[in-house]
């Protein structure tokens, strides 16, 4: 991979456990984020994948563990929180705004950084419309780098999936999130449209050096484009490492294949 | 629009139909005087435009929160109350801001205290919860501003104009009160299109309109915008209650008037701001017509004892709207998959 270098811990989780009801979702779970890199997390159906990215996002708060971001302990928080400290999200299955047009749900992704409040909209037109259009160019920017520019004014709704995956990718890209949590950003896409995506995964880590961690349960694209992958099974850590080293391991191999008991 | 939407959307096109054709028979048929057919166009919409406003604040508080707010009715009654009171201590003006306060204050406490804990309920729950805010603030309001007839003063003429006498034999008479009022409701519309199309807010009360969790996710918090939402609808009610009282006077049965709305969005669709307007323009124009022009009608061909079509027309053309096109004129289709 080219020229971005691996930094700091961005993210730290010790010892993390969620449960509902008497469900344990993640047990005791541990890992860390740096900055820079690619970081997945995988593991079978049920795992407790969403559930750890959620956990991240603010959804949901753990029982017990820590959670650092980028040096801070955070305590209880909203996923608005989590979106004010810069982590973005996609999500699994597309929640997008769908009476907008491509343009309008990636503009909301520059709400948090518009500083014109409700009143000065109303009144001081002038000031707001030069914000809004400093917004628009950035948002502008986003659409070419993600290839929609043909779609900048179609409603979301009638757009294919693959493309409306990108723009769920562009509106947490406007928030310019330090952190950008992507949740199975391949599930139910053909090859022509998985290539796609794991090729704007990679431009958006090299060229905005943006930290990324995603979350798949195929694990043939992931171990192609991750730095280091978490492997979860039943809410447990079961593996962490680099591909090649998460590949070989027994503990993840039997929990993929399945073991003779 | 091809031939093939046309065939597909029939019951919607006959509705049209019909509706135009009621429109226009009473002058087509020679029932009344051009001049008369006129003044009862022009009282029905200006009903019509009350009836909009009241449905505009149904409209937002269910496009941002799906909440069906039943409250909306009292907060119009609550918002004239408390404006006709303070303008007997202070200029209009300044009695119209404070109450727009006023109406903010009760956003927040609703929020606060209401919303914010039943989060993730059922509609039914919410709309439970709304009914309970009807009441509370119907007696809440007669608490504190007492429960008499109020009048609220605003300077407009009330004495009728006659206009166009020198086309139509008699003319025209028109309420200068009513062609103000009518004016500021439609400037009313206009600024919150704006607001919603092309400010980063409304770009924002949109979002949460159509995704709760996305919207959060990129950092717009859901509560402070479930406060904007009801202040705008509490203003919007302030400017319905304002229109109305100096019409008719401040009194109780102001709330009822929310009742009367709720064909309007069945009409218009609890989506779509223009719905809510078109809406209230065909209930108020129909029902009146159907007092004046169908009414004796019908009175004549069957032998019955008398009118009363306005009080129950609106409610049977809702029910007519919800077995041919549940969504209302512009609201949105609900494909569900099963």
């Amino acid at each position: 991979m080219s020229g971005r270098s691996i930094g700091e811990v961005i993210l730290d989780l010790a010892d993390v456990s969620l449960s509902f009801g008497g469900v344990k979702a993640l047990q005791n779970v541990s890992f860390n984020v740096r900055e820079h890199e690619i970081r997945a997390i995988i593991g079978p159906n049920g795992a407790g994948k969403s559930s750890m990215l959620n956990v991240i996002n603010g959804v949901y708060t753990p029982q017990q563990g820590r959670i650092t971001f980028r040096g801070k302990e955070r305590g209880k928080m909203h996923p608005h929180d989590a979106a004010a400290l810069g982590i973005g999200r996609t999500f699994q299955s597309l929640a997008l705004f769908k009476g907008m047009s491509v343009l309008d749900n990636i503009m909301t992704g520059r709400n948090l950084r518009m500083r014109t409040g409700l009143l000065s909209q109303a009144i001081h037109l002038g000031f707001a419309r030069r914000e809004e259009l400093r917004h628009r160019e950035f948002v502008e920017h986003i659409i070419d780098f993600l290839e929609i520019q043909a779609y900048r004014k179609t409603s979301v709704g009638r757009l294919p999936y693959g493309l409306q995956k990108r723009v769920d990718l562009g509106r947490a890209l406007a928030m310019e999130p330090k952190l950008l949590l992507l949740d199975e950003p391949m599930a139910g896409m053909n090859l022509e449209e998985k290539a796609d995506m794991c090729r704007f995964v990679l431009d958006v880590n090299d060229e905005f050096g943006t930290t990324i961690v995603l979350i798949e349960h195929d694990m043939g694209v992931v171990m192609d484009i991750s730095d280091r992958v978490v492997v979860l099974d039943y809410g447990k850590k079961i593996g962490d490492g680099t591909p090649d080293e998460v590949r070989n391991s027994q503990a993840v191999i039997d929990a993929y294949l399945g073991v003779a008991h | 629009m091809t031939l093939t939407t046309l065939q597909r959307n029939w019951p919607v096109v006959a509705l049209i139909v019909g509706v135009m054709i009621g429109a226009i028979a009473p002058l087509a048929l020679g029932l009344s005087s051009p001049g008369f057919y006129f003044e009862v166009l022009l009282g029905g919409l200006m009903s019509g435009v009350l009836y909009s406003l009241v449905a505009l604040g149904f409209v937002l508080i269910f496009k941002a929160s799906g909440v069906f707010n039943f409250a909306q009715g009292a907060m119009v009654l609550f918002a004239a109350l408390s404006l006709a009171r303070l303008s007997e201590h202070m200029p209009l003006a300044v009695a119209f801001v404070v109450s727009v306060a006023i109406m903010a204050v009760f956003a927040w406490v609703v929020e606060r205290f209401v919303l914010r804990h039943l989060v993730n309920q059922d509609a039914v729950v919410l709309l439970m919860a709304t009914l309970g805010i009807t009441y509370f603030l119907d007696g809440f309001g007669q608490l504190v501003w007492g429960s008499d007839i109020y009048r609220i003063e605003t300077g407009l003429p009330k004495t009728p104009v006659m206009v166009l006498d020198n086309i139509f034999e008699g003319g025209i008479l028109i309420n200068t009160e009513d062609f103000v009022a009518a004016a500021i409701a439609a400037l009313l519309v206009l600024a919150l299109a704006v607001f919603f199309q092309k400010t980063s807010t409304g770009r924002a009360l949109r979002a949460v309109a159509d995704d709760h969790q996305a919207a959060q996710s990129i950092g717009i918090p859901l509560n402070r915008i479930w406060v904007i939402v009801w202040t705008v609808a509490g203003f919007v009610a302030l400017v319905a209650g304002m229109i109305w009282g100096s019409k008719l006077g401040v009194q109780f049965s102001l709330s009822l008037i929310a009742l009367k709305a709720l064909p309007v969005v069945i009409l218009g669709g609890f989506t779509s701001v223009p719905g809510a307007i078109i809406g209230g323009l065909i209930i108020g124009v129909g029902e009146k017509f159907a007092e004046v022009f169908l009414s004796p009608i019908a009175v004549n061909a069957f032998d019955l004892a008398g009118g009363g079509i306005e009080n129950w027309f609106a409610y049977v053309l809702a029910l007519v709207f919800l077995l041919v096109r549940p969504e209302g004129l512009f609201g949105e289709k609900h494909i569900d998959r099963v």
